[in-house]
């Protein structure tokens, strides 16, 4: 099962590499993976997802936990959440195709943010699963160039990740 | 208010937490930190041969004593040397601190002159560490460093260390924190009473209970706790390779070491135990054997300060995560309570028939009951870890090295007291065996310290011999000689129809008398059975001296009890060459 793992962690060189060393180390993988500092300069907001079964997250997250630069750690897939990906894509538009993809890109939400005579630049956010929709909804030889941000969540409701 | 250098601040730390040796070798990046050390510290300095020494003896003391070992090595090959001694501490939990030199700041990433990613190499094998930013910070973060290395599980933690912090010039306040409090870092300080309450139940409902202690219970200073709570319910003691001493090896209810090369009613009872109480263990791979077939019938009741280590390997289904003595004493308790209110508990003619069984196994096959390996006109290594037994009363520290010898001592010492038997278990670190008795005599001068090795071993650490005779550290080293890297031309006995690939030294070794002599020790050979209890004697008798006994042994005689593998399960043993369960 695909899970969103968020964890608070100190803002300190070397921290990052632990987390990600982790993964290499005891053979689980990252598909995603989304850092920034928070509001509070001391910490950075760490949110990967991954998949594996529920024993097997199980031991991620004990192993995560044992990190001395992991603060807090939340599975988000546990309970209601909100997550976001973003994407920007860069779009060959020429011709008639060239209104094809603003219509498809109006219907996804999505923003066209630089315009060239031959290329859209979209901007996109959404769930991993509606980014990935809208890569197959273009048309394979027209993609120029995709870059996602990886996803970013937070729980829905009270609940809060803070310290 | 103080103002030091970062090298004098260095130095002030490790009197103000009363560190009693560094272990260590300098270089360029520490030299401003030896000079500091040089002019104004109380803390003696070991100056090894080659840096992996010095994490080994810093492990050996630390392993000894309980208190964290301390490390000054410089930086690039000095660092590097250290890795293997990190990793070794780090598989085994034993609490460290590696202060490791760095090149300057301003060349930190440019390829400098002995300039290696030490935080980076170290990552996997550190329970934590630090790059060191600002001199200001280096009372502070020594402290963290500290308590992380102690407290929890313990583990080596690592502090690099840029020389330009440490220049004599530049100075700063200096204050040594009393506490820390680190809100990222906080270990487990009780179990929980709830699970504590369960376990105490099920304990008491086993009819074929079995305690299965590892290292954690010595890391933790458990041992007496443990005792307590085995023998007031008379229930069966195994211990891990880790874990010998936890519980006296000497004992009627000890049934030995358990696993690969565990003993025979150790590993049975384990394979038929309706309860297994598993206290600071980690269900090692050499332990379990197959682990799909791993005591069938037991329920598990797991004990840790390691969260992660429970149900990691064999699912628990009581977990409790909780420093060793805390919980232990909560469970002796809630046990005492039960058995208040239910007389009849643990079922008593059930644990009868337990040890009748457990008897049975013994005398079929048990190590102690009888004669179980082999004679010929060589001195058998068992023979020699039996001897070693008798002249040291049994009340020696003893290290080793890895392999057979290692094994064999595992075996036929059997250790009263936790903290004496020290050896690279997790890692199995060829080499290990000498800077770590170092370690062990420097911090008990007046004990009897044995290294139990082989000629393939001590290879690895043998510069180590002109440190000992500096510091006249006077530990004794028995050589279980087989001439073969004994324990790989086992598994190429029994694996490889004995084609000895790379495991025989062909006539190379060198005469280890002379050798002793050149370092300015003392070695004796003995290759006669009737010779070795008094060449032993010999050894022990010469008080002052570092003694080196190479003992020519059978080099045909292999370890048994022997696990079968692959997908044997804890029962499936070989006993001897052509005898199995
Ligand atoms: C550093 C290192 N290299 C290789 C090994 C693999 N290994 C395990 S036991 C062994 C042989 C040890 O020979 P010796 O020290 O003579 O002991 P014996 O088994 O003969 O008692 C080897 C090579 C190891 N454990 N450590």
């Amino acid at each position: 099962m695909r899970r969103i793992i968020s964890m608070l962690m100190e803002n300190e060189p070397g921290a990052l590499s632990r987390v990600v060393g982790l993964f290499s180390q005891r053979g689980y993988n990252i598909e995603t993976l989304n850092v920034a500092p928070t509001d509070d300069a001391t910490l950075s907001r760490l949110t990967l997802t991954t998949v594996g079964t529920d024993l097997h997250i199980e031991k991620l997250t004990k192993q995560l936990n044992k990190l001395v630069d992991v603060v807090k750690l939340v599975d988000l897939t546990e309970g209601a959440h909100i997550e976001r990906d973003m994407m920007l894509i860069k779009i060959r538009a020429t011709g008639a195709a060239r209104e094809e993809v603003k219509r498809v890109t109006d219907i996804f939400r999505g923003q066209i943010v630089d315009v060239s005579p031959n290329v859209y630049t979209i901007q996109l956010s959404g769930t991993s699963d509606k980014l990935d929709s809208f890569v197959a909804a273009m048309a394979e030889a027209d993609i120029l160039e995709v870059v996602r941000s990886g996803v970013a969540g937070i729980s829905r409701g009270e609940k809060v990740l803070s310290l | 208010m103080e103002l030091l250098s970062g090298g004098e601040m260095i130095a002030r730390a490790l009197e103000d937490e009363g560190v009693e040796y560094i272990f260590g070798y300098p270089g360029g990046a520490v030299l401003h930190i030896y000079d500091a050390l040089f002019k104004d510290c109380k803390v003696p300095h070991i100056l090894v041969r080659h840096e992996q020494a010095a994490t080994h003896a810093a492990d050996g003391y630390a392993r000894a004593t309980g208190k964290p070992g301390v490390v000054l090595v410089t930086s690039g090959p000095g660092a590097t040397n250290a890795i293997t001694g990190i990793a070794t501490a780090y598989m085994d939990s034993v609490p460290m601190l590696v202060l490791s030199g760095q090149v300057q700041s301003h060349l930190i990433g440019e390829d400098a002159f002995q300039e290696t990613d030490m935080i980076g190499i170290s990552r996997p094998i550190v329970k934590h560490s630090f790059m060191v930013k600002r001199t200001e910070d280096l009372p502070q973060m020594i402290k963290k460093a500290f308590y992380i290395a102690s407290t929890g599980r313990p583990g080596p933690v690592v502090i690099d260390i840029p020389k330009d912090l440490t220049r004599p010039d530049e100075k700063f306040e200096y204050n040594y924190p009393k506490n820390v409090k680190m809100r990222s870092y906080s270990p487990a300080q009780r179990g929980h009473t709830g699970q504590i309450k369960k376990a105490a139940k099920m304990l008491l409902a086993a009819k074929r209970p079995m305690i299965y202690a590892g290292g954690g219970v010595i890391q933790g200073d458990g041992s007496e706790l443990l005792t307590q709570l085995a023998r007031e319910l008379n229930y069966p003691v195994t211990n891990t390779l880790m874990g010998l001493g936890a519980y006296p090896g000497s004992d009627r209810q000890f049934l030995g070491m358990l696993g690969m090369h565990g003993l025979y009613e150790a590993n049975m009872a384990m394979h038929h135990s309706d309860c297994i109480l598993a206290v600071g263990a980690r269900f090692d791979d050499r332990v379990t054997n197959t682990v799909d077939k791993f005591c069938p019938g037991a329920k598990v009741i797991h004990i840790d300060i390691d969260p992660a280590t429970i149900s990691k390997i064999v699912m628990a289904d009581i977990p409790i995560v909780g420093p060793v003595q805390s919980v232990l004493t909560e469970l002796l308790g809630q046990v005492t309570l039960l058995r208040k209110k239910d007389s009849s508990l643990p079922d008593e003619s059930a644990l009868d028939r337990w040890w009748q069984q457990i008897e049975e196994w013994r005398s079929a096959h048990g190590l102690f009951t009888g004669r179980r390996y082999g004679q010929s006109d060589l001195i058998m290594p068992q023979q020699v870890i039996e001897s070693l037994y008798r002249v040291t009363d049994g009340d020696a520290y003893v290290t080793s090295d890895v392999g057979q010898h290692q094994m064999f001592a595992a075996q036929y010492y059997p250790f009263d007291e936790p903290r004496r038997w020290i050896n690279s278990g997790g890692l199995g670190t060829m080499g290990f065996g000498l800077p770590a008795a170092m370690g062990v005599k420097l911090a008990f001068p007046d004990m009897e310290v044995a290294c139990v090795t082989g000629e393939g071993s001590i290879q690895m650490n043998i510069q180590e011999l002109s440190t000992c005779n500096q510091y006249k550290t006077a530990v004794k080293i028995i050589n279980l000689r087989n001439n073969y890297l004994g324990m790989v031309k086992q598994w190429q006995d029994m694996q490889y129809e004995g084609r000895y690939a790379m495991s025989t030294y062909e006539d190379s070794l060198p005469d280890f008398v002379k050798l002793m002599e050149a370092y300015g020790h003392v070695g004796i050979q003995v290759d006669k059975l009737d010779d070795l209890e008094g060449a032993m004697k010999e050894a022990f008798a010469l008080k002052d001296k570092l003694v080196f006994l190479d003992v020519i042994i059978d080099p045909m005689e292999h370890v048994y009890p022997m696990h079968i593998a692959p997908n044997g399960s804890m029962k499936d043993m070989w006993l001897s060459k052509n005898e199995r369960t």
